[in-house]
């Protein structure tokens, strides 16, 4: 009987195993890009898969153990207004907080936390678990599943193709409308410390060694990156006497928008800093030769601003010592991160040369630290809404695109979630610009320029940075959030209630005469401002460097209280508006370029007068617009003229043509 | 679309009997407005009608500086379809110059090569059908601006630059690195040191503009290269025209290594004289050097002056020489007349592989070691200019202007860079100023900005964790 039955319905032959699955959304890879996307599209209604190679690493931190810091705190924070989960997360993970730059204008200010590593994935795989129209995967995707589309081509002629789906290792095929690719640091990775390599991922994880053949079969372009990371310590090896103790804030301001400020004042655990000194430099000087970077080892190219202490060492030779940062990993851990120390010398060189800092004389190693080699693309072949251009319905964010930094991927991993799901509900793409937001830059960057190196977040990148500030971006971007369907209708109603809060306090203090009357003007003898002339208002007292808000209440007689968040706005928005205002101008300037689209189809060899060197980038990068096209090097303002011209032949041709 | 008003010299810059300078935008009328004045005083000329003419000065404050007519066209009723005035002025290159100043101080910025075509294009104006023919002069126009631009400015003016970018550069790279990793880099303690150099490249900048105003930024006159083989007496000839020593003269062949520039004016035609190093095949590294600059030299140059030792038999080297007089201005001097001479022309046209019923190429005997046939060698360049075989460059006063303007903007930036120090403002804020000058500055030398900032950044400073 039984075996009847196995052989009637129950049997699984060999050629048929192969189970095929179907979904809106497949996401490949669960860091921080990964679990932005899949979040996005799930909350956007789309039946999302994400796929790991391990279910235990959703999230994970490899590297440093901090979210934000200069402008990649900004990022954080527009990811929040937008809708997405970092700042949440870490609001609810984090051990210390500290908002950098407070010395500084107010555009610089940022944000960054230490997480506690576990506590981070642990909180980011629960809320992946619990999301509605989520699955978790752990496999590894091979194979990307696409098709020809029937009589069209691609910019370069050959036919365009379309996403169908994915395949595992185990040959489960998943049929998708839309593939979001996150890999991060897993294709192809292999690690190296010293004369040792290993064919993992960070963490000694899996890698993924099949995907990229599938990947440059489809005609995608692949280059080989290379980051690292310095060693951990065991925290009862450390003599921290020796060092100095880093605090976080007292009053600690949340990532989040939606997080409750009163909910994150907890008490944190400190950071410690010393420094390397001439034993160090000198040790790593003898040993040069056995690093793989510099014995040619490493071909991948590793990024200039996270150099290894090896770099640091060669290329300021003149510098006697640099800062080392020990950093706690977690609230349950003894590992202890070595900020400033990353190398990929071998561990006998690392262990010689820790053991010359202050402090770390009687290390302990726990892991040692390692260089990482992995593949990526040229983020050419995207479109500014990080869909690839020649495979509809294939997107792709973080370190895959070429990028470094957790922030850089979840705001990338973000918008592809995003721009995949619009797809398949057939709405326009989301795409930030360079006056918005810094995720606009970041992106516009990766597509716009020839990337050499894993590319980072720096403020000096945002030209328009007075108007992108960290305390902001929910006035800049809470609104596409809701029109996405991200954010909340209750939060949405906070973003109002604010702005109109910010109006009217703005406006009342223009309107607010205030006379030279005997009482002001001691008033301004007295906090060391120059006596008045004629009458003037509280917004023109305001902005007069020694005077400020808070100072000028005894003159303000009818002032409400409002909240610190709201104030907050008035005071920059009144104090540097003249400086805003210059940035708004400019904005308006370089809007008008980003409005000239430039179709998908472009034949650029039928631009007569364009200078061959303009000629071929453009048809390398094919740009969207022609604000774009004039950001490519190698593209001259008469070049972008002649661009202009042609462009309105060209809608004069299709008008004729239409007649 | 919204513009901003654009302004150039619409006729040819000849010091011919009328002038045209002329204004296209929305700003036009208004702009042309504060310099216009009639007899009757200040006359508003948007009250003028359209299309009409009128006449009246245009005055710099209270002085007057040309008796003009001024006609007014109102949109869309004009070549570029904005509002445009012209200003029919009296020819002359310098009251032009000044006239033009004028309008762009007074609100307009220099139009870009072409740029009236292209909008009279954009604007509807031009008939679509031939945006191919407006496509090609906006390139050409560009084309040739860029060249003249790095033609003509002088060695020393675009070092200047140069050095004033690099400087500002290494600041903006200082703020930001610090903005970027503040715990490594510190900016206590920056701001004095800084408004000290703030300072020092306002000055700097002043004097350049200065010397934009006094037209010597720029090298003028006529671009004139002395090529020959070593020793033919080119440096000779140099200090003949200069009427001084400037080049320094023995008899050992190739003691003039690099190029030798000089201003010199002939019957009151000025010429850019640039003497280089002899032209042989040599394996002296510098000297080497020297040569490849002469060659590079000979290849830009309006006319070229091929100096020929007549005492010595021809080689190979000379007809390297000869090929660079393909298709260029030249004049031979068979130098050393006063020797026995052993080259004809005949053996020259041979050399040069050239007929001499198709070529006519121009031969002067000269000695200078005798000062002989200088006059007819003179003489000889002023019947060039005056049957139009030579052009002046007038237009490096286009470009003056276009520089001056960009020098004005990296002023203005750094004026804001100094008031924001004075207000005690945090550095993020001066720093997009200081990359504005950066940017400004790099127009004059044709150098975009690209990664410039990044790179300095990594080079200069050690950041990161």
């Amino acid at each position: 009987m039984e075996k009847e039955k196995q052989g009637d319905g129950y049997r699984m032959e060999r050629n048929m195993s192969q189970i095929k699955e179907k979904a809106d959304v497949c996401v490949i890879g669960a860091g921080h890009a990964g679990c932005e996307a899949a979040l996005a599209c799930a909350r956007m209604g789309l039946d999302t898969v994400i796929f790991t190679v391990s279910v235990d690493s959703i999230a994970l931190m490899p590297c440093n153990p901090n979210i934000g810091g200069s402008s990649k705190g900004h990022l954080v924070r527009e990811v929040d207004a937008l809708g997405g989960e970092m700042g949440k997360n870490i609001d609810k993970t984090f051990i210390q907080s500290k908002m950098l730059n407070v010395s500084k204008g107010p555009a610089v200010h940022s944000l960054r936390a230490q997480a506690d590593k576990s506590e981070y994935t642990k909180r980011m795989r629960q809320v992946l678990e619990n999301q509605e129209n989520l699955t978790i995967k752990q496999a590894e995707v091979c194979e990307l599943l696409a098709e020809e589309i029937p009589g069209e081509k691609d910019a370069d002629g050959n036919p365009l193709k379309r996403i169908t789906g994915v395949k595992t290792f185990t040959g489960t095929v998943y049929e998708a409308k839309a593939v979001v690719l996150c890999t991060g640091t897993y294709l192809r990775a292999r690690c190296l410390c010293g004369e040792s390599i290993t064919y993992t991922g960070p963490n000694g994880l899996q890698a993924a060694n099949h995907l990229t053949e599938s990947l440059e079969k489809l005609g995608i372009e692949m280059q080989r990156f290379k980051t690292g990371t310095p060693a951990r310590m065991d925290k009862r090896s450390i003599d921290f006497s020796k060092m100095e103790e880093q605090f976080g804030d007292e009053k600690v301001v949340p990532f989040s928008f939606s997080t409750n400020p009163e909910d994150v004042q907890i008490d944190q655990v400190s950071c410690w800093l010393t420094y390397t000194n001439e034993k160090t430099h000198e040790i790593i000087k003898a040993n040069l030769d056995r690093s793989p970077i510099y014995a040619g080892i490493i071909e991948g190219t590793g990024p200039r601003y996270c150099p290894s202490i090896e770099d640091k060492v060669v290329k300021f030779s003149d510098k006697p010592r640099h800062q080392v940062f020990l950093e706690p990993e977690g609230l349950y851990t003894n590992e202890m991160y070595v900020g400033g120390m990353s190398s990929s010398l071998p561990e006998d060189v690392q262990l010689a040369m820790y053991r010359t800092v202050p402090g770390l004389e009687n290390c302990k190693m726990v892991r040692n630290a390692y260089a990482i080699e992995y593949d990526c693309i040229k983020a050419k072949q995207l479109y500014p809404s990080l869909e690839f251009k020649n495979i509809e319905g294939l997107f792709s964010g973080g370190q895959f695109n070429g990028s470094s930094g957790y922030e850089e991927a979840a705001a990338q991993g973000l918008i592809a979630g995003i721009n995949a799901a619009r797809k398949i509900q057939g709405k326009e793409p989301v795409v930030l610009d360079r006056s918005q937001a810094y995720i606009g830059v970041l992106i516009d960057d990766l597509v716009t320029k020839d990337n050499r190196e894993p590319y980072r977040m720096m403020t000096s990148r945002a030209e328009y940075r007075l108007l992108l500030r960290q305390d902001n971006a929910d006035l800049r971007l809470r609104k596409i959030g809701y029109e996405v369907g991200l954010i909340s209708e209750e939060e949405y109603r906070h973003l109002l209630e604010k702005e109109k809060m910010i109006r009217e306090e703005t406006a009342r203090l223009k309107a607010t005469p205030i006379g030279a009357s005997s009482v002001t003007q001691e008033f301004l003898k007295e906090h060391g401002s120059s006596p008045l002339k004629t009458g003037t208002t509280l917004a023109e007292l305001m902005c007069r460097p020694e005077l400020s808000y808070e100072i000028l209440a005894p003159l303000d007689e009818n002032r409400k209280p409002l909240p610190t968040e709201v104030l907050e706005q008035v005071e920059i928005e009144i104090k540097y508006e003249g400086y805003i205002i210059r940035q708004q101008h400019q904005v308006e300037q370089y809007k008008k370029m980003e409005k000239k689209k430039i179709p998908e189809n472009m034949d650029y060899d039928d631009v007569p007068s364009l200078r061959l060197e303009a000629r071929q980038k453009l048809k390398a990068y094919r740009p969207v617009s022609v604000g774009q096209a004039s950001r490519i090097s190698g593209v001259s303002p008469a070049d972008v003229s002649v661009l202009l011209v042609y462009l309105e032949h060209l809608s004069y041709k299709e008008g004729k043509s239409k007649e | 679309m919204k513009t901003d008003t654009i302004a150039a010299i619409a006729t040819a810059l000849s010091d011919s009997g009328i002038g045209i300078v002329r204004i296209s935008g929305p700003e036009a009328i208004e702009t042309a407005d504060k310099i216009f004045v009639t007899k009757a005083g200040r006359h508003p000329l948007a009250s003028y009608e359209t299309h009409t003419i009128h006449y009246g000065f245009i005055a710099d404050g209270e002085d007057i500086v040309d008796e003009v007519m001024i006609a007014v066209m109102k949109a869309p009723r004009s070549y570029t379809m904005e509002d445009t005035v012209e200003i029919n002025c009296h020819g002359g290159v310098l009251l032009m110059q000044k006239i033009l100043e004028l309008v762009l101080k007074n609100g307009a910025r220099m139009a870009e090569p072409g740029e009236f075509t292209k909008r009279a294009f954009l604007n509807g104006r031009i008939d679509l059908s031939r945006a191919e023919a407006v496509m090609d002069v906006i390139h050409s126009k560009n084309e040739m601006a860029l060249k003249a631009s790095v033609k003509q400015l002088k060695g020393s003016v675009s070092e200047a630059v140069r050095s004033l970018r690099e400087e500002i550069l290494y600041e903006i790279a200082f703020i930001e690195s610090a903005l970027d990793d503040p715990e490594h880099i510190s900016l206590d303690g920056y701001t004095e040191s800084l408004s000290i150099k703030v300072k020092k490249i306002r000055e700097r900048l002043e004097k350049l503009i200065a010397s934009a105003d006094n037209g010597k930024m720029m090298k003028e006159g006529i671009n004139t290269v002395i090529v020959g083989k070593p020793n033919a007496g080119k440096s000779s000839l140099l200090n003949l025209l200069a009427g001084e020593e400037k080049a320094i003269v023995t008899d050992i062949a190739g003691t003039t290594r690099d190029a030798l520039e000089e201003n010199i004016r002939l019957h009151g035609i000025s010429l850019n004289v640039i003497d280089t190093a002899g032209i042989r095949s040599t394996e002296d590294v510098v000297e080497k050097i020297g040569v490849e600059r002469a060659r590079k030299y000979a290849g830009e140059a309006d006319l070229l002056i091929y100096v020929v030792d007549a005492s010595v038999p021809l080689d190979e080297n000379d007809a390297s020489i000869m090929e660079l007089l393909k298709e260029k201005k030249s004049v031979i001097l068979l130098n050393k007349s006063d020797l026995k001479a052993v080259v004809s022309e005949e053996d020259l046209y041979k050399q040069a592989g050239l007929s001499q019923d198709e070529t006519k190429l121009r031969f002067i005997r000269t000695s200078t070691r005798e000062n002989l046939g200088i006059d007819e060698f003179e003489e000889t360049v002023k019947e060039m200019f005056f049957h139009g075989e030579l052009q002046s460059n007038d237009e490096v006063m286009i470009t003056n202007l276009r520089h001056k303007e960009a020098l004005e903007d990296a002023l203005n930036s750094i004026l804001m860079v100094e008031r924001s120090l004075q207000d005690n403002m945090p550095e993020d804020f001066y720093s997009i100023d200081l990359m504005s000058a950066y940017t400004s500055l790099g127009f004059i030398i044709g150098e975009e900005v690209g990664d410039d900032l990044v790179n300095e950044i990594f080079s200069k400073f050690c950041m990161g964790k």
